[in-house]
């Protein structure tokens, strides 16, 4: 710990840190002091020079020195209020204001200064102070060295707007510069939220270090390196100086835990199935064509709209289309229905009539309201003022017509119970997209030994007698990642599965069925025709006696191998060759 | 005490097997001093009825090589098993049927009209064909009729013990008589009935220095199609070779010199069909899933009936084709 020594200030003896930087001491006593070119995160440089107070050491001489970077000694004596002081800041308030545009910034100074009627601002249409935040920023806690100032006057007539040079090639876009600019005059320009810091986040919030949501678990932030500032250029570390708990840890790597466990319930879930190969609806190239999920992330209070149903300009909408089966029922993409996309739809319908003015069409193949309570919900948004309208989307077109139609959406679609062709004006599009198995699902059910089936939706032991279980014993399946349902399905399903691995767990052990294959070693040549084959992976090699060996407690006997060992040393129990041989004979006799 | 009685008797075969026997080195002379050898046409002039004249039972052993494919062939064999107290089916032909067997693929009548019309090297230009009967001025001569169908001695009259192999190894030979030769001296027990002496209960496989792997085939090819590793299992190599449902017992000499196992030790102790095994087994290790692509893979396997059946046609679940 470093010493501590007491000076005076405005006469008062203050305890301070020996080397500490007299601003702080003075802010402590709660005075004010103005100050324009200091970031908390940056050592101070003195360039403004508004923070000047008057210092007298050991009873000497007293000067004028600038606050934010005069590091205390013992026995010091601090005036912040002499006519000197206020002089000081005066012309270095001069210097500033003369030098660019009216801003807000300058003006609070003037006014903290009681001098508000005495500035006159110069002619500059930039409001950039010089405080030469940026430029450091950019260099001392970036790394970047993008930023530097013009060399020679700003020309104005010739279309020049600032006295900042970027340079372009070194700039990593963190926005640090547009942070610490006071007067806002350095911006980094966004598009309405849609504008994306990390691709994860898109209508999430954004920052390179964040919670994924609200309801994250764990709710903890995390650093998404494609965007942090130290992982891409090795500065910054601005979070863990202000964690107040030491949790940044920058080295920390993902590790791989190993964890033994006799039951293992699945439920990997989907993923979003992607509309834009769908070019007819235009998502991603027309505005404000939106996917369910976005359109759910956006609902959510804790999104960057806080909720608000909004257009990419941030405007209500006036009218909404919701179109249903993007992607599923569709034998171009999948063949199946995706289940929960009719009521998902019916409920965006009733949050855009409960949030706002809006008309809302729902295009629709059929209305499928399957469960409890679901026929009443769709009756209640009809009551709402919903048009729903049966037939599939063709297309999603700019409005052209006419001027005030510009950035506005056409839906066409043929409504089938009037046998009629519709354009449907509308200013939102959200697609209804399919529920799909991860991209990796077979390659995942491979490492559990459980096979996806052609839609790669994990297969269960039995449609109707099995839903949970799975072929390999002790794996259970639990929510979409078994086949598309809703949230009530999910759950009655994750318990039964939990049910399931306890009743396992309770027992301790498993009780094989008596039919598996086994392979006489003795007779085992070892030609390894076997090995591979089996669905299950339950043939091993044994190397040192050159012989395999089937585990039965993963084989299904599904008599794969027993049909393929040329040296019939692989049998099947309860299904020997004997056996076979013995009913063939006795049809045949 | 009277020298036990040996008996060698060809059928359908090459004479290989015979060869086999004079090829065990100085064991023959064992042989000759421990056996009274009263039967061995290959080696020595015997008549039929010499045999005939002996009494049930009197020969000791017998080694029969040679599959029945005409009268002839199975009077013999009748004769000896009941003149024998132990018949050995000796060789692939006698066990297995073997070469002779693939005639099963056709009928007698086929085989006849193309050896004698048909097959390019023929001149016949009387078309003279194979009579059991002909007069010529001395009397009528007889000869042996043709069989329709081959078939293998177990599968004629029952048989004591079989020594595979086209033909059997020579130190599997010699092995065999050194046994027997001590089980007569000894009094011992003779082995079980049914048991295939001179070989192994496993595959070829076990006896096959080459390296394995997971088998994963993608076209099949001919030995002189590829240049053939000298390190890796045929099979891994595209090369059909039916040692895994081949028994053990040659000492794995063909594939050894980079040659497929072609099957001549037989049947594996537990494989009722070894030909179907095989395809069985090819099966399941072709790497493909599309019907189309496995169609074209299989359409590279090179005559499969002669490549899978080529020794086990005649005691083969399928036993022969059905002709009209
Ligand atoms: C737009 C939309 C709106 C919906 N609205 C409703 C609604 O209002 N009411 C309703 O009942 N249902 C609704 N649903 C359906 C609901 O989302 C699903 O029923 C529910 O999410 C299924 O839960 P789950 O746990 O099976 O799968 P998911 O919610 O997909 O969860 C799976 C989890 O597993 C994780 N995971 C995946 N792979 C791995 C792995 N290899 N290792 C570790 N973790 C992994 C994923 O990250 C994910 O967190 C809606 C669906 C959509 C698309
Ligand atoms: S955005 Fe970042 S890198 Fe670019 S100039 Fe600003 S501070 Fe420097
Ligand atoms: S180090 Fe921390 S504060 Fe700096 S960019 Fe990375 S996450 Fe943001
Ligand atoms: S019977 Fe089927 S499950 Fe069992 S080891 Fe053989 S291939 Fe695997
Ligand atoms: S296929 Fe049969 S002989 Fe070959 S390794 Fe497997 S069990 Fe052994
Ligand atoms: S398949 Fe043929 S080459 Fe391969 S290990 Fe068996 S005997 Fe040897
Ligand atoms: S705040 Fe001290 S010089 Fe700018």
């Amino acid at each position: 710990m470093s010493k501590k020594i007491t000076i005076k200030i405005d006469g008062k003896p203050v305890e301070v840190e020996a080397g500490s930087y007299l601003l702080a001491a003075i802010e402590s006593l709660g005075i004010e002091v103005p100050a324009a070119c200091r970031y908390p995160f940056l050592p101070p440089r003195p360039v403004c020079k508004l923070c000047s107070v008057e210092v007298s050491l050991s009873g000497g001489e007293a000067k004028i020195v600038e606050s934010c970077s005069y590091e205390c000694v013992e026995g010091m004596d601090v005036r912040t209020n002499t006519p000197a002081v206020l002089e000081a800041r005066k012309k270095a308030l001069a210097n500033m204001v003369n030098r660019c545009a009216e801003n807000n910034l300058l003006k609070d100074i003037a006014g903290q200064m009681g001098i508000a009627d005495e500035i006159k601002f110069g002619k500059e249409l930039c409001t950039c102070i010089y405080c030469k935040l940026c430029i450091r920023v950019c260099d001392e806690l970036v790394g970047a060295n993008a930023l530097s100032f013009k060399k020679g006057k700003v020309k104005e007539e010739e279309g020049e707007s600032t006295p900042i040079v970027l340079d372009e090639s070194k700039c990593i876009l963190c926005g640090a510069c547009a942070e610490v600019c006071p007067t806002n005059h350095l911006r980094i320009e966004e598009e309405h939220d849609r504008k994306l810091v990390h691709h994860d986040m898109e209508l999430g919030p954004n920052s390179a270090i964040s919670l994924s949501f609200r309801q994250a678990v764990p709710n903890v932030p995390r650093i998404h390196a494609e965007d942090c500032i130290h992982f891409r250029l090795g500065g910054c570390r601005v979070c863990s100086e202000v964690c107040p708990k030491d949790c940044i840890h920058y080295d920390d790597q993902d590790v791989i835990e190993e964890f033994e466990v006799g039951t293992i319930i699945t439920a990997t879930g989907f993923q979003d199935f992607d509309p834009t190969p769908m070019k007819q609806y235009g998502y991603g190239k027309l505005p404000n064509v939106i996917s369910a999920l976005e359109f759910e992330k956006m609902n959510n209070a804790a999104s960057p709209t806080n909720g608000r149903i909004v257009l990419e300009d941030g405007t209500e909408p006036r009218a909404i289309a919701i179109l249903h089966c993007i992607g599923s029922r569709d034998e171009n993409y999948h063949p199946y229905c995706s289940r929960v996309c009719c009521m998902y739809a019916a409920k965006f319908a009733h949050l855009v009539k409960e949030k706002t003015t809006a008309e809302v069409y729902q295009c629709y193949i059929d209305m499928r309201c399957f469960g409890k309570g679901y026929e009443e919900f769709y009756k209640r948004i009809l009551d709402e003022g919903v048009t729903v309208i049966r037939g599939k989307a063709a297309e999603v077109i700019p409005a052209r017509y006419h001027r005030e139609e510009e950035g506005k959406l056409l839906v066409c679609v043929e409504d089938t119970l009037i046998s009629k062709f519709r354009e449907i004006p509308v200013d939102m599009v959200v697609l209804c997209t399919a529920l799909e198995a991860h991209d990796n699902a077979s390659e995942f059910g491979r490492k559990l030994n459980i096979s996806t089936g052609a839609d790669g939706w994990f297969i269960e032991a039995h449609p109707k007698l099995g839903p949970v279980s799975t072929t390999t014993d002790g794996v259970f399946l639990a929510g979409v990642c078994q086949s598309p349902k809703d949230i009530p399905d999910t759950v009655a399903q994750a318990g039964a599965a939990a049910a399931q691995a306890m009743k396992l767990m309770n027992v301790g052990e498993v009780q094989m069925d008596g039919a598996y294959a086994e392979i006489h070693q003795e007779f085992c040549s070892g030609c390894k025709i076997c090995n591979g084959l089996c669905p299950y992976n339950a043939i091993t090699f044994e190397e040192d006696k050159k012989v395999s060996y089937v585990n039965p407690a993963l084989c299904k006997a599904c008599g794969t191998c027993v049909a393929a060992c040329p040296s019939g040393a692989i049998e099947a129990r309860h299904f020997t060759d004997e056996q076979i041989y013995a009913q063939i004979e006795g049809i045949l006799s | 005490m009277a020298k036990p009685k040996l008996a060698v008797y060809w059928a359908a075969s090459c004479g290989g097997c015979d060869i086999a026997i004079l090829d065990i080195e100085n064991k023959i002379l064992d042989v000759a001093d421990f056996f009274d050898l009263v039967f061995w046409p290959c080696a020595a002039d015997f008549k039929y009825k010499d045999v005939e004249a002996m009494e049930d039972n009197s020969i000791t052993l017998t080694l029969f090589n040679g599959a029945i494919r005409n009268d002839e062939n199975y009077e013999i064999a009748k004769l000896l098993r009941k003149k024998s107290v132990v018949l050995c089916a000796f060789g692939s032909c006698a066990s297995e049927g073997c070469i002779p067997g693939l005639a099963n693929m056709f009928d007698k009548q086929g085989i006849i009209d193309y050896a004698y019309k048909q097959s390019p090297s023929t001149v016949n230009p009387d078309g003279i064909t194979p009579q059991t009967k002909v007069k010529v001025p001395e009397g009528e001569i007889t000869i042996p009729a043709m069989w329709n169908t081959v078939w293998t001695l177990p599968q004629t009259v029952d048989v004591d013990y079989i020594v595979p192999g086209c033909p059997p190894q020579s130190n599997q030979i010699a092995a065999v008589v050194e046994a027997v030769i001590d089980i007569l001296k000894n009094g011992k027990e003779l082995p079980p009935k049914g048991t295939v002496l001179g070989a192994s209960e496993k595959t070829c496989c076990d006896e096959c220095p080459r390296e394995r792997n997971v088998k994963k085939i993608r076209k099949f090819v001919r030995p002189q199609e590829i240049k053939i590793d000298s390190k890796i299992c045929l099979m891994e190599q595209g090369l059909i070779c039916c040692g895994p449902a081949t028994r053990a017992g040659c000492g794995a000499k063909c594939v050894t010199a980079g040659i497929p196992c072609r099957g001549c030790y037989g049947l594996p102790a537990h494989v009722r069909d070894a030909g179907a095994k095989m395809i069985s087994a090819v099966a399941s290790v072709i790497d493909a899933t599309d019907p189309e692509e496995i169609q074209r893979i299989v359409d590279t396997i090179p005559d499969p009936m002669g490549t899978f059946y080529r020794f086990s046609m005649a005691e083969s679940m399928l036993r022969r084709k059905q002709t009209t």
